[in-house]
């Protein structure tokens, strides 16, 4: 630590955003050679940390050196040139272009006004066997795996001679496989001497890679500390500033009768015949790998994509679902897995996404055919799960977008509740959530059982489905490959064995 | 402090600009604030002002309606065709003028809900040539004029010194004030325009909605046709050409956004009227018609620059707020 200057030094950074003082005087530092995790519940300054290093946010205050050096990162470009690579957890690549062409995209090896077709090919593939990447340098993104492309984005962050990776929840998408290959070549970078500061939720991947960690809350600093010798309960206890006695806090509810029942759901390439029933206050889990066909499964079920048959059951009654709308009149709700792009309407106020699936009953008028909505109505309805889910906004009027991961979260479950849903499907309820806020959400699936709803239950967090289901199945391929009856025994292993069953080949690349 | 004024910008904003307007050009001209004038700038105002409306949906939704000024020059032929050369009564005659511009409107609609081509723009720019062809076919590119009184009742009568046209505008104005607010296919309108994803997941009927934008542009754009070809005694095939580009302005003037979601009638309609008192105020000061296009479109960029600036002192101020 001493001689040398630190690799990276960050002092005092603050950041302004409205409504939010998003860090407030934060250091970090990061040694050549190490892999320094950056942990925090969502909205504690991680990506605003490292977007300021990126050169994406100017600062507001506070000082960066890299190699000693003061530097002024105001543009992305000036972070290049620092040696700054960042890995998005939103992958920015053109799908049509080949993985060189991404590699160097505006950065292109010319041979006087010419590109170097041949140099750049060569450049990419040996960058790519720095990596150990097995693909062709030659084929379109579009043709990539995320892992692939990932590997694409830390090829071109090495061709920008790279002495700082940042990779933001790398591993949020990957299956455990590609995970292990990620880290590998993460520890071969830091044997190299690159920094690697690297993000993530998954806590539990902390103590597997990472050298040290330093915690942000409400965008502070709490604690820089070695891994070693921590556990993971302290990291929790760091982020949140509280213990948390029960992760998952369930209550298993009354089982009534039968809330939802399917039969031979398929859509060719994506769920194969898959049946089941979930009984009124019974949690249902479904859990599988990434591509196991479960989010295509609930959106078959709720009529958001066709399918080629089955049929479905809303306590003990067929119904025709053709389309969003017609499962929901017959009690079927769905949250979706991403909040932002199909759960809300990040324009409109709370009011007005809560009463959106209900406004053809929140209607008077003097005439039958000319049907005005019932403003009263509409706003007391809104108050009334505002008030009930704790949803922590000014007032009902405020926008969507505007509000936090866990309280978007929950105007979409008071949408569904508002409904009336006799069964609600609810896919990644707490994907992107702080750990505080998850708790709030598990209370509220606990109260819909108790009160007779029937849950279908997606989830990536094992851990979570284990807790809060009262029954899983596991899918793989897009069947139902098991099944998991009693919650006194569920065991992460047993449902790895069945989410891996039928394994079809690793998504690997046809090059 | 800052953001209670930027509130006041986004509410009133093109009101004011209107009145500064109105200001400089009655100080300007003598004629300007004569009552003459004023109805004449009201009764100028009323196409576009229909039109307008009528493509205000579409991009409400997210899309955009290209063919509402070819389908009010071909329903406008249809018109003076049907009570002139067939000689039908006149109140048939716009009531089929009116069922021909909503089942234009619908087909508009089908080719995107129902052929599922990509965007509007291209199933309403192929609909702005067609319709364009049509009016030249039945017309064979003459204009028909001598139109009875009857039909040309909405387009050139008075009401108690008003303009039909203009009082016709207003009646329209509330009825989709009315549409957009209090009624469940308005707020599906705006929530589409949100994200189509979302609203399509909470139950809206996106096919049946973005359907009836379309009618409504088709039968607004109609009406128009009517209005015209009762004001210029005529239906000619090359009335209303770029009638969508006034009423895509009027609407963006107005503080509509182009990506859906954002935008009222009442907005719209200070739109209008500023690009209509600018024309007049323009006329009165001898400036050519080929420079009023040129000051059309640098207001338009002007209002939507401003609308920027208003948003980047919107966030500024609430981040000094911290």
């Amino acid at each position: 630590m001493d001689g040398e200057p630190q690799l990276l030094t960050m002092r005092n950074i603050t950041k302004k955003f409205p409504g939010t003082l998003a860090l407030d005087h934060v250091d970090f530092d990061l040694q050549a050679g190490e892999v320094h995790v950056l942990i925090g519940e969502n909205g504690a300054g991680k990506s605003t940390l490292m977007k300021i290093l990126s050169g994406a946010y100017v600062k507001d205050g506070g000082e960066i050196r890299i190699a000693g050096e003061p530097m002024e990162l105001g543009t992305p470009a000036a972070a290049q040139k620092a040696g700054i690579g960042i890995i998005y957890q939103e992958l920015s690549q053109v799908p049509q272009l080949s993985v060189t062409e991404n590699i160097f995209l505006g950065r292109e090896i010319r041979r006087g006004p010419l590109i170097d077709w041949q140099a750049m090919h060569a450049e990419a593939r040996r960058l790519l066997q720095t990596i150990e990447a097995d693909f062709s340098e030659k084929i379109p993104s579009r043709k990539l795996s995320v892992a692939h492309k990932q590997m694409v984005e830390i090829a071109k962050a090495l061709s920008m001679n790279a002495r700082i990776i940042v990779m933001d929840e790398p591993t949020s998408s990957l299956t455990p496989v590609e995970v292990e290959r990620l880290f590998k070549i993460i520890r071969k970078l830091s044997s190299g001497g690159v920094g690697v500061v690297f993000i993530s939720h998954h806590l539990e991947e902390i103590k597997e890679i990472g050298d040290r960690a330093t915690v942000l809350r409400d965008g502070r600093l709490v604690k820089t500390l070695a891994v070693e010798g921590r556990e993971i309960d302290d990291f929790i206890e760091l982020m949140v500033g509280r213990t948390l006695e029960n992760k998952y806090p369930k209550v298993p509810a009354e089982l009534g009768g039968e809330a939802l029942r399917v039969e031979g759901m398929s859509r060719p390439g994506a769920v194969d015949s898959v049946s089941f029933s979930v009984r009124k206050g019974e949690v249902l889990g479904i859990a599988g790998l990434v591509g196991a066909g479960r989010t295509e499964l609930c959106r078959l079920i709720f009529g958001a994509d066709q399918r080629t048959s089955g049929c479905i059951f809303v306590e003990g009654r067929e119904i025709r679902v053709r389309a969003p709308e017609d499962a929901i009149k017959n009690g079927i709700g769905f949250l979706t897995e991403n909040r932002k792009e199909e759960g809300l309407l990040l324009h409109l106020s709370i009011t007005r996404n809560i009463s959106l699936p209900i406004l053809g009953s929140l209607t008077r008028g003097p005439f039958r055919f000319i049907k005005l909505i019932d403003h009263r109505r509409d706003a007391a309805i809104a108050d009334e799960y505002y008030r009930k889910l704790n949803i922590r906004a000014p007032s009902v009027r405020k926008k969507t977008g505007e509000l936090s991961g866990g309280n978007q979260q929950k105007v979409v479950f008071a949408k569904w509740i508002a409904s009336n849903s006799k069964a609600l499907i609810i896919d990644e309820p707490t994907r992107g959530i702080d750990v505080g806020a998850k708790i709030e959400i598990y209370d509220l699936i606990n109260n819909l059982a108790a009160q007779g709803v029937g849950i279908v239950m997606v989830s990536s967090e094992l851990p979570e489905l284990l807790g809060m289901s009262d029954r899983i199945l596991v899918m793989c391929g897009g069947r139902i490959t098991g099944e998991l009856k009693d919650p006194k025994t569920f065991t992460q292993e047993e449902v790895m064995k069945y989410a891996i069953a039928f394994s079809p080949q690793e998504t690997a690349v046809v090059g | 402090m800052e953001s209670k004024m930027s509130e006041f910008l986004r509410r009133f904003g093109s009101l004011i600009g209107l009145i500064i307007l109105c200001i400089i050009l009655a100080v300007w001209s003598d004629t300007f604030l004569t009552g003459r004038n004023l109805m004449n700038i009201l009764r100028q105002s009323s196409i576009a002002a229909l039109l307008a409306i009528g493509v205000l949906l579409p991009i409400l939704t997210g899309g955009i309606d290209l063919s509402v000024g070819s389908i009010q020059g071909f329903t406008m032929c249809f018109m003076a065709y049907m009570v002139v050369t067939t000689g039908i009564n006149s109140i048939l005659g716009i009531f089929l003028t009116l069922l021909l511009g909503s089942f234009m409107g619908l087909i508009n609609g089908l080719l995107l809900t129902k052929l599922r081509l990509p965007h509007p723009f291209i199933s309403t720019l192929g609909m702005q040539y067609v319709a364009r062809g049509l009016a030249l076919i039945i017309t064979g590119g003459m204009p028909i004029s001598g139109l009875p009184p009857a039909a040309r009742w909405l387009g050139s009568e008075n009401i108690g010194g008003f303009p039909v046209s203009a009082l016709l505008v207003v009646v329209v104005c509330m009825v989709y004030y009315v549409i957009l607010n209090h009624t469940p296919f308005g707020r599906y309108v705006y929530s589409i325009g949100g994200s189509r994803e979302a609203a399509r997941l909470s139950g809206v009927n996106l096919d049946r909605v973005l359907n009836w934008t379309f009618v409504s542009a088709g039968f607004l754009s109609a009406l128009a046709g009517v209005v015209l070809a009762g004001r210029v005694n005529s239906g000619y095939p090359l009335a209303g050409d770029g009638g969508e580009l006034d009423g895509i302005a009027g609407c963006v003037i107005g503080g509509t956004s182009l990506f859906g979601g954002e935008g009222t009638v009442l907005g719209t309609m200070i739109g209008v009227l500023i690009m209509g008192v600018l024309r007049n105020g323009l006329n009165l000061l001898d400036v050519s018609a080929f420079w009023q296009k040129v000051f059309i479109g640098i207001v338009v960029i002007l209002a939507v620059w401003v609308d920027v600036l208003r948003r980047t002192a919107e966030y500024r101020a609430s981040v000094r707020k911290v």
